[in-house]
């Protein structure tokens, strides 16, 4: 047993949890947030879609089954923090290259151990999410309060820039690389906004027969289009979907011309673009748990799930889209699609990554719609059915 | 979907008497199922021949039948009662095989009954390895490399090519049965040779060794709109090649990233589809390589099962339930998740706490028996403990087995050490300790998990505990030591022995810093939507989740784990008890350890208390909840041991009195009240010595019953006929000293013994039933065969017993409950022991007599009085009789003659309109039909050898061939009946 450090957790409302430091020697804030998977810590703390957020697990034994090469969701730990109620130190798994807290230590990402995350839970969501302060350089419980209450409020924050690639990279066997993959070569091409991609959502695509393009997040239409995509898809990605007026724009400029699918962010994108509002939710849906029930045919999905905004189904223009997923637990719109366009979009998580593999015909829907369409006008899209 | 209207009647099938293999985990499932059919207003047709059982009270069923399992049977009911539909899946491996019978035999398409929850097709691919093997094949899924045999001879050939170690299974068989392990040609000879016969289509399956492989389960339901969810993935600490209902498992899975788990979800959903299990659940059971991470399915369950039982405790989804509402025509979505009551069933439990399950054995009740665990099933009861780390987990299920482990061993010495590297290899009831003792003494886990195969996350957690007793050593009491040592889980009894203190030192100074438990509740989300049904518990955090009480509370203790001896019998009386008090202004709070029980359904008590029956953590609750008084004596020995610890601590004991309970209790006490009383008792010694044991012995005369002081189930007892006898017995059996002396009781021989179950409230005595014993005095009370109403006995003898009971029940000042055996010789009633408790045969007596002796006990508990209460006379118009059953088939070479001490698992009813059809019935119920044709053995002493000879004749009419001894043969040629002489 290595001595650990004393750590806090600072809520910007006051409440404060004591625990044990791991990782990295650092303070961070963020909105501070929970997740109930019980696997795949290693993909969770490496989605994009955490930047800006300390990340609770709910599941109090993390670390068991260490850390390894192939579980990235992205190229770096994006989450601020990780607070875990007990930390596994000597971890067991044939896969496994190192421990969690070496990985977080060597990413300077801070993480605290040993307190009450479920008292933590309840009170999130009670209160709602809120912000705080993660140090494991200091107890002073009054000045990291104080730090999480000057820390930025997710609302209004626009995030995408933050996690985005710099350079258009295409998606190959191997993962990223700079030349297009010979073996895609005749491929029909999606060509992926990356607003904080998720690499699952690329591996899927491609598994599904794209040839996969990625572009950084301000890249503007005219300049995808001139790409020639079959379809375009629009990313996952943190932060409050609102403010990114230029992503906004280019959604829809694109969805007047290609097939688009958008997951999560991709999907606030979309009803945005078409003129909804979004909306915060209190606590967020993070989890690989959570039952989305599509209204057509009653079938149900378990999925994965990571995401604080929502859009406002009231909100979208009459009948332009059909709303056809629903969260189980809470009823809030979980996917739509378009009635004349081959448009769709989900608020959950189909590419999992980590959690359940209910949802991959979206991706196969996806394909089904771009390879009917090559050369043809367009025409709407119908997804459902079981995996 | 909603419900099906095409159905209107449902028939359900229970499990029948408890073996091992298949417990009161059934009667849990079935209690849910019916009360959830019901629920939906269907009619509810209940067959299950355990008395014991909860499910059989009259309120779970619409009509229940307590009648034998089989086809013969099961076809009379169903042509009178016309059930649209047969639900088997929550009554074990014995309804299954059932409802395949009466398919294949056409009753049910005769009568035009549809099978729900599994078809026969399902059952027959999910139990016929060879189908089933196809079925994986077309699932894209492998299973170990196998083949078939149905003769010795094609085995061992199969075995040489498939190479050794070699599993051998046969098919439907329960628990394992029939199942073992071969290392070499030799062995294979045997297991080939007992498994064809134990297969009812006389093949087994030879199969690859995944021994050492990690296993794992999962619990899928599926609906018939094809919605698909995994409730619980349990991990088995112990690899491959151990039973799982004899492993110590962990849920949720621990070692299994993300992508290797969903890669196991993935192969469930294919698999249930692939089986077509339309409205249910299933178990299925993989195993994993660990160095290598390859993928092998094990076996399915279409039906409910243990492991269901433990994840419906672990995850608080509630399996059974949810399975009678899906095969009812229900789907997830339209189910609420009882916990949260708003959000849907059709989702998969987050935990955020971490389950251990342990089981527990019966070796020292059968010790020729070989205890090294294997593919057959040998345990007789478990635990579960939850806590929020693994260490905290283990350490309280470790405990709530009441086999001593809230004290944790010290480390192996080398020359042990040397033992236990031969040992550990081999799966044994002790490997648990051996593990901390062996890192205790600074075995590495690496080294540990070389030796046993256990994945080394398991033993590194242990480590953890082990590192830490280690510190504890070295200092006295340090605040923040003992905190983080209650955060690990350590018990106060260990800290007190590792501190040189007293464990009310411990608990009081403990208190005095603060270091109390917080309760947390169990939610299936992960705290992520509010809880509206409360189950909770401990573990040493920050915040408590209690809600506000409403009501005056009343604690129940259970019985903690099934073992013989102690079992569902108790755990009824905690359910009725519960139910009863429910209804009278009470918030009931059960606290319990045992995940089979219906007990530890949240839906029994007002809060549900999963924790170890220690007076730790007892306290605990008590301190937490503050309630009015706790009732120990309905869950047997567990929760009346106690007593004593919560009298001391002030704790109200509803009910008989801590005195009273003392007194019935403490021998020499009892002694001395029953010759105020001026009853009679067979006359006792006690004796602190050999010497004085057998000075004892003989002024008592030869036969004497022993036993060591604190018994349960008669642990240890024997008639001994003889001082030869005698001295082997104190050899063999006793640690005798001044603080553990052996009792001695003059053997009545002979003698009737006879059973009485009563409620007094002090002042008033209802006796439930006075219960003949077939077998006569000196075989167990538990594994006796008994009788209601009395057979034998004259008026005079039953009305003196009633009278001795009132006496003895008064003067021990009972409210509640009161057991007391009898024997009977020459007119001369006998007290042999007199227990101020809940007894095995209140179930019994409760359903054959018609009165809800636990409810009246409960009412009497809180205050009320018989004479307010004005139960009804007890009807004894029909006979009912109580059958025990044995587990002498899971243990080969065990003698399996009955004595003192008790050694059966459950029982079976009897019941008719006279003694004979309902022995019958009661023999057919347990398995063991009365023979129609063959030859009878008959050795009778001269005194009865008159009265035989009717009896002789008419066996000898009906076709039977007889054989006897000697002189009895002799004695039937005299009388004209044709008769073998034997010996």
């Amino acid at each position: 047993m290595t001595r650990r450090p004393a750590a806090m957790l600072a809520l910007e409302d006051g409440r404060v949890f004591r625990g044990e430091g791991f990782g990295a020697a650092t303070e961070t804030t963020g909105e501070v947030v929970f997740n109930t998977a019980m696997t795949g810590y290693q993909e969770v703390m490496s989605d994009p879609s955490y930047c800006g957020q300390i990340l609770t697990f709910t599941y109090p034994l993390i670390g068991n089954y260490g850390v390894n090469d192939e579980d990235w969701e992205s190229s770096a730990l994006r989450a601020q923090g990780m607070v875990v109620r007990d930390l596994c130190e000597v971890p067991s798994n044939w896969r496994s290259t190192g421990t969690l807290h070496d990985l977080l230590a060597s990413r300077g990402v801070p993480g605290i151990s040993g307190l009450d995350t479920r008292a933590l839970t309840r009170h999130l969501r009670d209160q709602g999410t809120m912000r705080g302060c993660l140090s494991t350089i200091s107890t002073n419980a009054g000045e990291l309060i104080e730090k999480a209450r000057k820390s930025p409020k997710m609302e209004g924050l626009a995030l995408a820039d933050l996690v985005t690639c710099v350079e258009p990279y295409w998606w190959g066997e191997d993962g990223m690389t700079e030349t297009e993959p010979v073996a895609d070569r005749a491929k029909p091409l999606v060509v992926a906004f990356d607003f904080g991609i998720k690499w699952n959502i690329l591996r899927l695509l491609r598994a599904e027969g794209f040839k996969v393009r990625v572009v950084p997040a301000r890249t503007p239409a005219a300049e995808v289009l001139a790409m020639k995509p079959d379809g375009v898809f629009l990313s996952n990605g943190p932060g409050d979907p609102e403010p990114l007026d230029f992503a906004i724009r280019a959604t829809r400029e694109v969805c007047a011309k290609v097939p688009v699918f958008g997951i999560c962010l991709g999907h606030q994108l979309i009803g945005l673009a078409f003129g909804a509002k979004t909306l915060k939710l209190k606590f967020g849906h993070r989890g690989a748990n959570h039952p989305v029930i599509d209204r057509r045919n009653g079938v149900v999905e378990v999925t994965s799930q990571n995401h604080g905004f929502m859009v406002d189904a009231a909100t979208l223009p009459d009948g332009e889209f059909e709303l056809t997923h629903f969260s189980g637990n809470d009823g809030t719109l979980e996917g739509m699609v378009h009635r004349s366009l081959p448009i769709f979009s989900c608020q959950y998580h189909p590419e999992s990554a980590p959690g359940p593999h209910d949802s991959r015909p979206w991706f196969r829907a996806f394909a089904d719609a771009v390879g009917k369409r090559r050369g043809k006008k367009l025409q709407p899209l119908a997804v459902g059915g079981k995996a | 979907m909603p419900k099906r209207t095409d159905i209107k009647k449902i028939m359900v099938l229970g499990a029948g008497p408890i073996v091992i293999g298949q417990a009161c985990e059934f009667d849990y499932s079935g209690t849910q199922g019916c009360r959830a059919l019901k629920s939906l207003g269907f009619e509810v047709v209940l067959l299950n021949s355990n008395p014991a059982t909860i499910m059989t009270d009259p309120e779970f069923a619409d009509r229940t039948y307590v009648e034998p399992l089989l086809p013969e049977i099961a076809e009379r009911i169903i042509e009178k009662e016309r059930p649209d539909a047969l639900l088997p899946t929550l009554g074990g491996q014995t309804a299954l095989n059932l409802a395949v019978e009466l398919a294949r035999r056409g009753v049910l398409e005769e009568y035009g009954v549809q099978l729900i929850g599994a078809s026969l097709s399902a059952i027959e691919t999910a139990e016929d390895r060879d189908l089933f093997k196809k079925a994986m094949e077309r699932a894209g899924q492998l299973l170990p490399k196998s083949g078939y045999a149905t003769s010795v001879a094609d085995a061992v050939a199969l075995g040489e090519t498939l190479g050794y170690p070699l599993v051998i299974r046969s098919s439907f068989t329960l628990g394992g049965q029939g199942s073992g392990l071969v290392k070499d040609r030799r062995q294979l000879r045997e297991a080939a040779r007992i498994g064809i016969a134990a297969s009812p289509n006389g093949s087994i399956l030879i199969e690859e060794c995944l021994l050492g492989w990690k296993e794992f389960e999962l619990e899928v339901m599926r609906d018939r709109a094809d919605n698909v969810v995994i409730v619980c993935a349990i991990e088995n600490f112990d690899p491959m090649g151990v039973h799982t209902g004899d492993s110590i498992t962990v849920a949720p899975a621990q070692t299994l990233t993300d992508r290797c788990y969903q890669r196991m979800r993935d192969a469930a959903l294919r698999i249930i589809r692939e089986i077509k299990i339309e409205a249910g659940g299933c178990n299925i059971q993989f195993s994993v390589h660990p160095d290598t991470g390859e993928m092998r399915i094990i076996e399915m369950n279409p039906r409910v099962s243990r492991s269901s039982a433990l994840a419906s405790k672990a995850t608080g989804f509630p399996i059974a339930k949810i399975s009678a509402l899906l095969a009812a025509g229900l789907t997830l979505d339209e189910i609420p998740n009882d916990i949260t009551k708003k959000t849907p069933a059709c989702f998969e439990p987050s935990l955020d706490y971490c389950v251990v399950k342990i089981p527990r054995w019966a070796f020292e009740k059968f010790r020729i028996t070989e205890r090294r665990l294997g593919t057959r099933m040998k345990s007789v009861g478990e635990v579960m403990a939850i806590g929020r780390t693994f260490p905290e987990a283990l350490l309280k299920g470790w405990r709530a087995l009441e086999t001593g482990g809230d004290l944790l061993p010290g480390a192996a010495s080398p020359e042990q050490m040397e033992e236990l590297e031969t040992s550990l290899p081999e799966a044994n009831p002790d490997r648990l300790r051996d593990l901390f003792r062996a890192l205790a003494a600074n075995v590495t886990p690496a080294e540990l998990s070389r030796l046993t195969g256990i994945d080394p996350w398991f033993l590194h957690q242990m480590k953890r505990i082990t590192d830490f007793d280690h510190l504890l050593r070295d200092t006295g009491w340090d605040e923040d030591r003992v905190r983080a040592a209650k955060r690990l889980g350590f018990s106060d009894r260990h800290l007190a022995f590792r501190f040189g203190m007293k464990e009310r030192e411990v608990r009081m100074k403990r208190i005095a810093a603060g270091i109390v438990p917080v309760m947390k509740a169990v939610d299936t989300c992960g705290a992520e939507f509010q809880a509206e049904t409360p189950y909770f518990y401990s573990t040493y955090e920050e915040e408590s989740e209690i809600p506000e009480p409403k009501k005056p509370r009343v604690l129940i203790l259970g019985s903690g784990p099934n073992r013989i001896g102690q079992g569902l019998e108790f755990d009824y009386c905690c359910v009725q008890a519960a139910l009863e008090l429910k209804t009278r202004g009470f918030e009931v709070l059960i606290a319990n350890s045992n995940p089979e029980t219906v007990s530890t359904d949240y839906d029994v008590s007002s809060r549900l208390y999963f924790e170890p029956l220690t007076a730790e953590d007892v306290l605990n609750v008590v301190d937490a909840e503050k309630p009015i008084g706790v009732i120990v004596q309905l869950g047997g020995q567990t929760p009346l041991k106690l007593a004593k610890a919560l009298h001391e601590a002030g704790v109200p004991i509803l009910g008989t009195s801590y005195d009273g309970l003392d007194l019935a209790e403490n021998r020499s006490r009892f002694r001395e009240l029953v010759e105020e009383l001026e009853l009679m008792q067979p006359e006792s010694r006690i004796a602190g010595s050999r010497e004085t044991a057998l000075a004892c012995a003989d002024t008592l005369g030869y036969p004497v019953l022993v036993r060591p002081s604190y018994v349960l189930g008669g642990r240890g007892m024997r008639v001994v006929y003889s001082r030869l006898d005698l001295e082997d017995w104190l050899l063999r059996e006793a640690l005798i000293s001044d603080d553990e002396p052996v009792l001695l009781d003059k053997f009545l021989e002979g003698a009737l013994e006879i059973d009485v179950d009563a409620v007094c409230d002090g002042e008033t005595v209802l006796v439930g039933a006075v219960m003949e014993h077939i077998e006569e005095a000196g075989i167990h009370s538990g594994d006796s065969t008994c009788v209601i109403p009395p057979f034998t006995l004259g008026d005079h003898t039953i009305n003196e017993v009633r009278r001795i009971t009132a006496t003895l029940a008064r003067a021990l000042g009972v409210k509640g409950l009161m057991n007391v055996q009898y024997a009977v010789r020459h007119d001369h009633v006998y007290i042999l022991e007199a227990n101020p408790r809940a007894s095995r045969t209140v179930p019994f007596v409760s359903k054959a007599v018609g009165i809800p002796l636990a409810r009246l006990a409960a009412r009497v508990m809180t205050g009320e009085r018989l004479s307010d209460i004005r139960p009804a006379e007890p009807d004894v118009s029909m006979v009912s009789v109580k059958k025990p059953v044995l587990p002498f088939n899971r243990f080969p070479g065990e003698d399996a003659l009955l004595g003192p001490e008790m050694k059966s698992t459950g029982e079976v009813m009897g019941r008719d309109l006279d003694f004979g059809r309902a022995l019958a019935k009661a023999h057919l119920g347990s398995g063991e039909p009365l023979p129609t044709s063959g030859t009878v053995f008959l050795s009778i002493r001269d005194d009865d050898k008159r009265s035989i000879t009717f009896m002789a004749k008419k066996l000898a009419e009906l076709g039977y061939g007889l054989v006897a001894t000697r002189g009895t043969a002799r004695f039937l040629r005299r009388n004209g009946i044709r008769v073998r002489e034997v010996f």
